[in-house]
């Protein structure tokens, strides 16, 4: 099994989101740099699962970014990533993103290739779709749960309230999310041996983007929380009849 | 010139969230100018002409039973042919599960520009800018679409259903289908309950309740309101509660009217996924829980007190 796994960047969990340049820049000063979690926690270790379980198989991984994105590569590669790829720049088109990783797959031929739900940053949840689309190849989206049977693969994919079971025959590109796999923490072997891993530096092929952020916004707070006393609750419930009018 | 909504379904209903969708694309073709049409695939139950109360003028259907069978590449290209055949240059997709697979094949094959997560109308006073949720909720960010078409998935609960006066001109669409590659073999649905990302309202439980065996309580206050119920991520994690409960950054990010946060302490990864609901409550016996800081009302008491008594008061005031 030959499988590339797409990784991507984001500002930590609890990071705060402010905004330079007159609102058009995401503010990183002291802003600590993940590894998207749908990335590293369920597609990246459900590819390393299919590795354990059939030794011939090779994880690429690849990230479409700046050199500011090498720790969270090398991190994916002392995870278990075999090599790596970084396509050097640092557009947010979504079409232009894929079109990289397209370019990327086009030359190595997978069987699967790997994204997350989404990047928890732009929320985009759609470089899956459009890698897929680019290679002419079946897409799966939001899987709960990722099977191999020899060269096709039993999906579960959310629904609204359920799941639907799909069957698709390899190549195919998939995107994950909880269910999928356990999150893990890299060994110090994986660490050091993560040094010598190769992480090639490629320049993007020729692609359109086809939208572009003007700026950002944050939302207006919140006025303050108004607080009933624990005794009345006919009181909680008439403010949400009469003053909230949520029901 | 047209916008086109596509109108999800599932055993012959429309989705909820695309007759948002449809409510709001008929608001971006009075604002350009133009017509709304809906655009319906599989075999389906609903009156068609029906769907003109929603704003469309036209709909378009193509009634094949192979289409009952959702495999993303499909829909992305027969709706391509669709757009091209009818002409549209908006195509409008709600932002739930199937749209997420189809929308972004769709912009590949029309190369047109996709903005995920609408919350809002477009600005059209200096291009097509759309507002979208960043950040899991913690942001917004304008983005421009620079293509002649433009794509626009919408989230749920943005924009409310509009009913008008009108029926629409129904027609059937006369577009090849492809061969599916994906090939469903079970749906597996909870019957009978609000699907939690349609609902607009949620209650939703915590740690603080301490074990599945006390979540009475939450279906309870669900029941009395026609809420979906939610939980935090070690509730589900431990097996207290459905995954698919799971709210927050790693979970489903929702937006409904009322967001009812029982025994939860309001970690900002479950923020990501709640704080666009509209009016937030908290019941937490912790005064300094962070919850309350992006609450809109709250109870600081035992939930095991507080919430069968806010579900009593709830079925009164409903006379139930
Ligand atoms: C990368 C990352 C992603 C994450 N994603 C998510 C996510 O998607 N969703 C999510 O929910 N979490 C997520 N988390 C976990 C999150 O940080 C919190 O740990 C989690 O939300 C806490 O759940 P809780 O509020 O139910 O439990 P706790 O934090 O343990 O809070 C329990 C609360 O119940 C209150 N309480 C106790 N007894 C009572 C009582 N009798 N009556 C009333 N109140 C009571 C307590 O005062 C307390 O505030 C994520 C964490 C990380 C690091
Ligand atoms: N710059 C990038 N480089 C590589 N993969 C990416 C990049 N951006 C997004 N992805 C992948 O696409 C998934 C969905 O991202 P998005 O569509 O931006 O929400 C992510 O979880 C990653 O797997």
């Amino acid at each position: 099994m030959k499988i590339l796994v797409c990784i991507s960047k984001t500002p930590d969990t609890t990071a705060k989101i402010a905004f330079t340049d007159n609102n058009t820049k995401f503010a990183e000063a002291g802003v600590q740099f993940i590894l998207n979690p749908y990335d590293e926690w369920y597609s990246l270790v459900r590819a390393i699962e299919i590795k354990e379980a059939d030794a011939s198989s090779v994880i690429h991984l690849i990230n479409v970014g700046g050199a500011d994105a090498d720790p969270i590569i090398r991190k994916a590669l002392a995870l278990g990533g075999d090599e790596a790829f970084r396509v050097d720049s640092s557009s947010q088109d979504g079409f232009y993103i894929a079109s990289q990783i397209a370019a990327i797959a086009k030359q190595n031929n997978y069987d699967l290739i790997f994204t997350g739900k989404e990047t928890i940053d732009y929320n985009g949840s759609s470089i899956g779709g459009m890698v897929a689309e680019l290679l002419e190849l079946p897409y799966i989206s939001l899987a709960t749960k990722f099977t191999l049977n020899g060269t096709s693969a039993t999906v579960n994919r959310e629904i609204e309230g359920g799941e639907e079971i799909d069957e698709v025959t390899l190549p195919a590109v998939v995107s994950c999310q909880k269910g999928v796999a356990e999150q893990r923490i890299p060994n110090m072997r994986g660490i050091m041996g993560a040094r010598t891993k190769p992480l090639k530096v490629t320049d993007p092929v020729d692609a359109e983007t086809l939208t572009s952020i003007n700026s950002f916004e944050l939302p207006p707070p919140k006025a303050g929380v108004k607080l009933v006393p624990a005794d009345q609750p006919e009181e909680l419930v008439r403010l949400l009849h009469e003053e909230a009018k949520v029901f | 010139m047209s916008v086109l909504i596509f109108l999800d379904q599932s055993d012959g209903h429309i989705k909820k969230n695309s007759l948002e969708a449809a409510s709001y694309g008929a608001k971006v073709a009075e604002m350009l100018n133009t017509t709304a049409e809906g655009i319906v695939l599989g075999t389906i139950n609903e009156d068609l002409a029906g769907l003109g109360k929603y704003g469309l003028k036209k709909v378009h259907s193509l009634k094949n039973e192979s289409l009952n069978n959702f495999d993303a590449a499909v829909f992305a290209s027969v709706i391509a042919e669709a757009v091209k055949n009818i002409g549209a240059n908006v195509v409008i997709f709600s932002n739930n599960f199937n749209g997420k697979a189809i929308a972004p094949r769709l912009s590949v094959r029309l190369k047109a520009g996709l903005v995920s997560g609408a919350v809002s109308l477009p600005e059209l006073s200096n291009g097509f800018v759309v507002k979208k949720n960043v950040f899991s909720g913690k942001a917004f960010a304008n983005v421009a679409i620079n293509t002649d078409v433009k794509i626009i998935s919408l989230n749920a609960n943005a924009y409310k259903i509009n009913e008008v006066e009108g029926i629409a001109e129904t027609t059937e669409l006369n577009v090849p289908i492809p061969e599916a590659k994906v090939k469903v073999q079970e749906v597996n649905k909870v019957v009978g309950e609000v699907p939690l990302s349609e609902a607009e309202i949620v209650v939703s439980g915590g740690r603080g309740l301490k074990g599945p065996e006390n979540w009475g309580i939450v279906t309870d206050l669900a029941k009395a309101l026609g809420a979906a119920t939610a939980c935090s991520r070690p509730v589900s994690d431990s097996d207290w509660r459905p995954h698919h409960e799971h709210v927050g950054q790693t979970g489903l990010a929702i937006a409904p009217n009322l967001y009812f946060a029982i025994g939860i302490s309001g970690a900002i990864q479950h923020l990501a996924g709640v704080n666009r609901s509209k009016t937030i409550v908290v019941i937490n016996k912790d005064a300094e829980a962070p919850f309350f800081k992006a609450a809109d009302y709250g109870i600081v008491g035992d939930a095991f007190e507080v919430v069968p008594q806010i579900t009593e008061a709830v079925k009164k005031l409903k006379g139930t």
